[in-house]
């Protein structure tokens, strides 16, 4: 109780601070151009109310888990050829690197040409928007395994595959997971670039709804349930699982 | 009291009988970062009969550790062979365990974990394998810590876990790498008992080569300390330590040896 105190009591401060000076900028300028915290949860309720964001949000999370699926299996694939061979890893990084640093909004025009206004052109966006991440965690992670540990496997017998399997691997888990918390991220900001500039021909998703909201309170109440879904993947399923595996290293700060 | 027959030759000894490890004219040149070779040791010959508890010794940089590495297969050497068991050694393998400074044990696998993936490596079949790693742990008296991580264990402990580790596996052969340099002396006191026990348990099944820079803890433990010189290292000297086991630091030719072994280093430290 006291720890959960601890630990949720500053960021809500945080918050609450954020309403508190929002509240009073939003008074003082009165325009319809920045509606108070009030207006906004009104709005937030009644997009809840008529179904069109939770709607939206179930749509939107599909396809993220899809996308970011599709990124860690690409992304840890392609990383661990290049870290199995010298030559695709000098020939081939630099250009994932030169992937990872493109703005993903930089793909919208090209998925639009390749893929048509589609459901597969804002995926598509996502995917190559995230797996280069995924790709240098992965080759990060093989680097920099102590070689202490790969002494270690091969005098217990270890070799080649088995050495990779049984030692390679685990010791490069925790620098892999710092890469894939961060690919995660990009892959979340590239989904709602592809939604918000690729027109909805189905469904719509989050950042189809910042599109056609009616008023500036609907469009931040879309904003804030993108930041929660945001702080709460990245904190409670990402984070969570970094943890566990950094804890059971005893690669965490004593709290 | 235990009665001690030390001997104590100016010259390496002859070729043993049977040796489980041969040292053949081995030399190791590094090179330095900005390209500068450097010779870690030059010209090394020993043989380690089956069974022998032999410690290298000698001023830091004589390549104790590189020798060692060499014997493990970890590294090649620049010129001359080890034969172990009269095939030449040409990588490492679950034969000869290796207790390296820091207790190498892998720190996402429990304690037992270590154990059972050293036994599953080595081609023990599953169902030996928690019985076999159950009885060296006990041995080391860390079976009430089988199932906590690494880290979350004392340094002499994770030592003892890293020696349970490579004993689990039967090794015909057991190197040490300064492998209770990093402990404090409790700790290192502890591991040097039970070292000692376990030489003479495993009597004639085990051979021991350690390398340290603890003149007490060589006698101690080998039956043979091979002294070696500063860098480049070269067999310097061989102290045949026949006493009695257990042995302890009390015993005045163990003292004696003790005394002639560290005179020998100062004078190698003095003229480097």
């Amino acid at each position: 109780m006291r720890r959960w105190a601890s630990e949720l009591g500053p960021p809500l401060l945080g918050v609450a601070a954020l309403l508190l000076v929002w509240g009073v900028v939003a008074a003082a300028t009165d325009t319809s151009s920045i509606p108070g915290p009030a207006a906004v949860w009104t709005a937030l309720r009644h997009g809840f109310a008529d179904g069109s964001i939770p709607e939206a949000t179930a749509k939107t999370l599909i396809r993220l888990a899809f996308s970011f699926a599709a990124a860690l299996l690409i992304g840890t694939a392609l990383g661990l050829v290049l870290a199995a061979f010298e030559l695709a890893r000098r020939s081939i990084r630099p250009l994932v690197v030169a992937l990872q640093i493109t703005p993903f909004v930089a793909w919208v025009p090209l998925a639009v040409i390749w893929f048509g206004v589609t459901e597969r052109a804002v995926v598509f966006v996502a995917i190559a928007g995230s797996f280069p991440a995924v790709t240098l965690a992965t080759l990060q992670g093989i680097r920099q395994v102590p070689p202490l540990y790969v002494r270690a496997g091969r005098t217990l017998g270890a070799t080649g595959w088995e050495l990779q399997r049984s030692v390679v691997f685990p010791a490069a888990l925790p620098a892999y997971m710092a890469g894939v918390q961060q690919a995660w991220g990009f892959a979340w900001k590239a989904l709602m670039a592809g939604e918000l500039i690729v027109p909805a021909t189905g469904a719509s998703g989050l950042g189809h709804l910042l599109d056609s909201s009616q008023d500036v309170a609907s469009l931040l109440a879309v904003v804030a349930v993108i930041a929660v879904i945001g702080v709460a993947v990245d904190s409670f399923i990402v984070g969570t699982i970094d943890r566990r595996i950094r804890a059971r290293r005893g690669l965490l700060e004593p709290t | 009291m235990s009665r001690a027959a030390i001997e104590t030759r100016d010259h390496p000894a002859g070729a043993p009988a049977s040796p489980v490890i041969s040292v053949r004219d081995l030399s190791m040149t590094r090179t330095r970062p900005t390209g500068e070779p450097v010779p870690a040791f030059e010209h090394l010959s020993f043989e380690v009969e089956r069974g022998e508890f032999v410690c290298l010794i000698g001023p830091s940089g004589s390549g104790k550790t590189s020798v060692l590495s060499v014997i493990a297969g970890l590294e090649r050497p620049s010129d001359g062979e080890v034969l172990v068991d009269g095939r030449p050694v040409t990588g490492p393998g679950p034969d000869r365990a290796v207790l390296f400074q820091e207790p190498a044990l892998f720190p996402w696998l429990s304690v037992r974990g270590n154990l059972d993936l050293a036994l599953r490596l080595a081609g023990v079949p599953p169902e030996e394998r928690e019985e076999k790693a159950l009885t060296w742990l006990t041995r080391m008296a860390i079976e009430r810590s089988a199932d906590r991580q690494p880290h979350e264990l004392s340094a002499g402990m994770r030592q003892r876990a890293a020696l349970a580790r490579a004993l689990a596996c039967d090794p015909a052969i057991l190197l040490g790498d300064e492998p209770f340099g990093a402990l404090d002396a409790l700790a290192r006191e502890r591991l040097q008992d039970i070292v000692q026990s376990v030489r003479v348990e495993r009597a004639g099944r085990t051979t021991f080569v350690f390398a340290t820079h603890n003149v007490r803890e060589a006698v101690l433990l080998a039956d043979r300390v091979l002294v070696m010189s500063a860098a480049p290292g070269t067999l310097l000297e061989e102290f045949r330590i026949d006493a009695h086991r257990p042995r302890t630091l009390d015993d005045v030719l163990i003292a004696r040896v003790v005394s002639e072994i560290h005179d020998l280093l100062i004078s190698q430290v003095e003229e480097g």
